[in-house]
Order: structure tokens, then sequence, then C-alpha cells
């Protein structure tokens, strides 16, 4: 197996808002061609982790780095994927739109979505299994459904990160086993992966690096080597989980 | 029939009428849309009161009202959008405080001068008929600025509107795309004010759109009509008001409004008897779930 030198790395790096300390004394390494899942309870700083390594916000102290250059704000390689619950459903823009905006960066003002861009959104949306419902508005989709068309959006922009905030919360088993390939091909393909999630099963079957966060960083190695009872009590406070099934699930 | 049509158009003042109550319902249409899909209604609203200290001041000092309200609005809009970035003041925090001291102080500077009530009046409730031919062309300038980068800037304006971290993550400026939009959106209600008032000119914004909302998916289609409904609710606004002698905005919005509740009832789909009846078709036939759409394509 290829070892990657780290894509993404954070160094020493606490971020505040106002008076709260969201993360402290944070150091962790992504490494392109593998799969890494963050996760700890709500308001653990998972969000905040991830919307870091997108350049979105800036470290109160210490710094992110991508392909060892500072990150000073959002990056053309690296795709950020939301939460569903940060978008407006409601809006009018159909499933073929949503994911043309994916372009948004790459593409003229001046000048329509050309045939080409087209026929990419709708690879894309092949891709995840939703090119037939193209032209479907996005409030008729089903949770599974959203969250299909943000990947389709996020492949149009073939960054060499993809950061994905909770994308198997709220969504259907086929979208979960469907999300686990696309993830896996691009892993594959030598992207660098994050997710954010409380799937603790979910992680231990798909991520090949875990890092437990509850505003620092608790633990961080394989899944099967972090997931153990001390480092599971401290990161989510005690919650009852199956250590041995979460072990025979990453082994 | 064509003589009734025609002849308020053998007045200047009513030529000037129409072109100018046309020219803000396509202007006052579009910028609408965006403000009801980001639910900003109470911005609207607020933004035609903020302007009260700018129409005063160039009452007192003898300039364009137009312009001087103008200014008070991009003031303003910025001044909003500057308190909000506080993590304490919420936005509407914001706007509630700068909208109400703003029009405190119009009033204080208003009541300070003499003529008081009769230009507290046009403020209120609009003087379309006194519309100039130096104001049609200002409308028609703040148009083409107004239009011109809603165009240019669609796809930000959508993808803000719609999904705000996706569009920071891919590296939009969304304070300078926001403060973009504040400005463009006291523009349109600055010169809606000298039709309708301030009283009314939310609805040109907001009820033109509400319908165009209920009548389609797509947002490309909802800009273009509600333009229509809002040109076509000025028209009839205006020829009520001059046959009936009601004021030309109440007449503008009632129709408007009227527009909205016969598509709020009749609208093909989302018309709430078409619901009604697509309901009692789905209790009587319950396997024909209209709202799924299949995750596999149809074989």
């Amino acid at each position: 197996m290829t070892v990657h030198p780290p894509m993404l790395a954070c160094t020493d790096l606490t971020v505040h808002y106002d008076n709260r300390s969201a993360l402290r004394s944070v150091n962790v390494a992504i490494r392109g061609g593998e799969v890494t899942a963050l996760l700890g309870p709500n308001g653990a700083g998972k969000s905040t982790l991830l919307k870091v390594l997108s350049g979105m916000i800036s470290p109160s102290h210490g710094s992110a780095t991508f392909e060892g250059a500072p990150l000073t704000g959002p990056h053309a390689s690296i795709t950020y994927v939301p939460q569903r619950s940060d978008v407006d459903w409601k809006f009018p823009i159909s499933v073929l739109e949503c994911t043309l905006l994916g372009l948004i960066r790459s593409r003229s003002r001046w000048a329509p979505f050309s045939r080409s861009d087209k026929e990419a959104a709708m690879a894309a949306l092949h891709n995840v299994g939703m090119d037939h419902l193209a032209h479907a508005q996005i409030d008729a989709l089903s949770g599974g459904q959203q969250q299909r068309v943000f990947l389709a959006r996020a492949l149009m922009n073939q960054g060499k990160a993809l950061l994905l905030d909770e994308p198997f919360t709220g969504v259907d088993v086929p979208t979960q086993e469907m999300l686990v390939a696309i993830l896996g091909r691009l892993k594959d393909s030598g992207t660098a992966i994050v997710y954010a999630t409380h799937d603790l099963a979910q992680a231990a079957q798909t991520a090949d690096h875990a890092i437990l966060i509850n505003g620092e960083v608790i633990a961080d190695g394989p899944p099967s080597f972090v997931f153990t009872e001390d480092n599971l009590a401290k990161t989510f406070g005690g919650a009852i989980v199956s250590i041995e099934s979460l072990r025979a699930v990453a082994r | 029939m064509i003589n009734w049509l025609t002849e308020p158009w053998q007045f200047t003042f009513m030529q000037h009428a129409f072109l100018a109550i046309l020219l803000v319902g396509v202007i006052a249409g579009a910028i609408g849309v965006f403000v009801i899909l980001r639910g900003l209604s109470f911005l609207g609203d607020a933004l035609s009161h903020a302007v009260f200290p700018g129409v005063v001041i160039t009452f007192i000092l003898g300039g364009n009202v137009v312009i001087g309200a103008m200014i008070a609005a991009i003031i303003i809009s910025i001044l909003i959008g500057a308190v909000s970035q506080s993590d304490r003041i919420k936005n509407d925090t914001a706007i509630g405080v700068l909208f109400a001291g703003s029009f405190a102080l119009g009033v204080a500077l208003m009541s300070l001068q003499s003529g008081y009530v009769r230009d507290l009046n046009s403020f209120l409730f609009g003087s379309i008929l006194g519309v100039s031919r130096s104001d049609l062309w200002l409308t028609g300038a703040v148009g083409v600025i107004v239009l011109g980068l809603i165009l240019i800037f669609r796809r930000e304006i959508t993808l803000i509107s719609f999904d705000r971290v996706f569009a920071r993550s891919a590296g939009l400026n969304l304070w300078l795309y926001d403060q973009l939009f504040l400005v463009l959106l006291a523009m349109a209600i600055v010169i809606s004010l000298q039709m309708v008032g301030n009283v009314l000119v939310l609805a040109m914004l907001v009820t033109p759109a509400a319908t165009a909302r209920l009548l389609t998916d797509s947002l490309r289609r909802m800009v273009v009509l509600s333009s229509c409904i809002g040109a076509i609710s000025g028209l009839i606004g205006l020829y009520i008001s001059y046959y009936q002698g009601v004021p030309s905005g109440a007449a503008i919005v009632l129709t408007a409004t009227v527009i909205f509740g016969l598509t709020f009832l009749f609208a093909p789909r989302t018309g709430a008897i078409f619901t009604r009846v697509r309901y009692r078709m789905h209790r009587d036939h319950p396997e024909d779930d209209l709202d799924v759409l299949p995750d596999q394509p149809a074989s």
C-alpha cells in the first residue's frame, strides 16, 4: 500500500468563537488515498475542523496547510459538502441546475453553462444514480437523494481533497452504500477524503483513519486501534457502546 | 373600450406615471424574488422606512429626493451589514435598531420644517402623478443597474440564497455579495417609494414574487413572471386609480394582492383548490402517491 505525504495538515490549531474555544491544540495529518472519519458528539468541533481544512475559517492560533502551503482561504482543489440542514431545500432549483453550480468557481460569469458542462453534470448525476431525476426539483427529493445530488455537485469540481459534513446522517441504506462505493473510487484515485460522523460502526467499516475529537483530539489512527473503551468514553462522555462489535467491524 | 384604455395617455403626467410604474413593477418584481427566497421581507420593509432622513435632508437642501433617499438607503444597508457582523447581534435585530433609529431621525428633522404634513403624506403614500421626466430617466438608469447586476451575478446570488456554506467554501465573499444585494434592494425600494409610498412599497417587492412562486419551480421563470405581474399590477392599478379616484399606491397594491389571491386559490398544481381536489383524489386512491420520486429510473 502506498503511503502518501499529508495533503492537509493542522499544527497546534486552536479556534475560538467569541470567548469560547471550539478546538484546542489540534494536530492532524490527512493523506491522499485515505478515508478519514472525524468522530465526536455534537459540539465537539468536527464541523469547525472541516471548515478550517476547507479554508473557510482561519485558525485563532496555529496553522492549517494544504500540500505543505498555508491555507489562507478556500482552495480550488478542496471541495466541501455541507450538511443537508445548512441548505434551503424549498429553493426553486432543479437537480441539474444545483449540480452545475459545482462549476461556479471555474466558469465565466459572462457565458451560460455550455453543452459539455451540462453533459459533465449529467455524468456526475449518473455516477450517483440520479440522472433520471435531473429535471426534478430539489424539494421533491428524499434525504438520501439530496445527499447524492450534493455529492454529484462535489464531483463536478475535480479536487484533490473532499470534505463532507455528516454525509451519512438521515440517508437510506442504498444511499449509504452508494456513498461508500463512490468514496472508495475517489480514494483509489488518490483523493483525500474526510467526513464527519456520529456513527462509529459506519466509520469502523469505511474509514482507514479515525480521529476522535471533543474540543481536542482524543485519539488518531486506524479505527481498530483508536476505538478503545477509554478513548470512546473520553470522546462521547461515557456513552454506552459495544466495543467488541465495533472492533469486529473494524477488523 | 379603446377610448377607455387610451384616454389617460393623452396627459403627459399619466404617460410618465405609466412608464414609471412599468419600470418599477419590473425592477421590484425581479429583485423581490430574491427577497422572498432569502426571507428578507422585514429588511425590505425596514429599508423603506430607513431612507426617510435622506428624503428630509434633500427636501431641506432642495436636491433630488430620490438621490437623497438612495444615499440614505446605501448608508443604512452598509451599517446593517456592519452591525450584524457582531456575533451577539442577530441580523433582524440590527435591522430593527437601525431602521427605527433612522426613521426617528427623519421624523425629528421633518418636524423642524414647515410643510411637514403634506410632504410626509407623499412619502408615506407616494405621489406617482408627480413623476418628472428626470425621475423617469433616473428610474430607467436604476433599472439597468439593478437588472444588469442581477444578470451578471445570477449564479453567485442564486448559490448564496440557496446554500451559503457551499458558496463560502467555493470562495465567494459572502459579505461583499450581501452588501451588493442590499444596495440593489435599496435602489429598487427608493425608486418604488415615489410610486407607491413608504407604507406600501413592501408589496411591490413581495406580492408579485410570492405570486410567481406559486406558479413556477424555475428561478428564471419566477424572475420573469414576478416582473410581469409587478408591471401588470401597476398598469391595472393606475387605470383604477385614474377612473375611480383611488390613490394610485393603494390601487396598485390592491391589484397585486387580488392577483396573488386568485393565484393562491386557482393556480394549477399549487393552488388551494387544486391541492384540495388532489388530496381528495389521493384519499380515494391512496395507491397513487404523487409526491415520492422513484429512486431508480423507470424501466
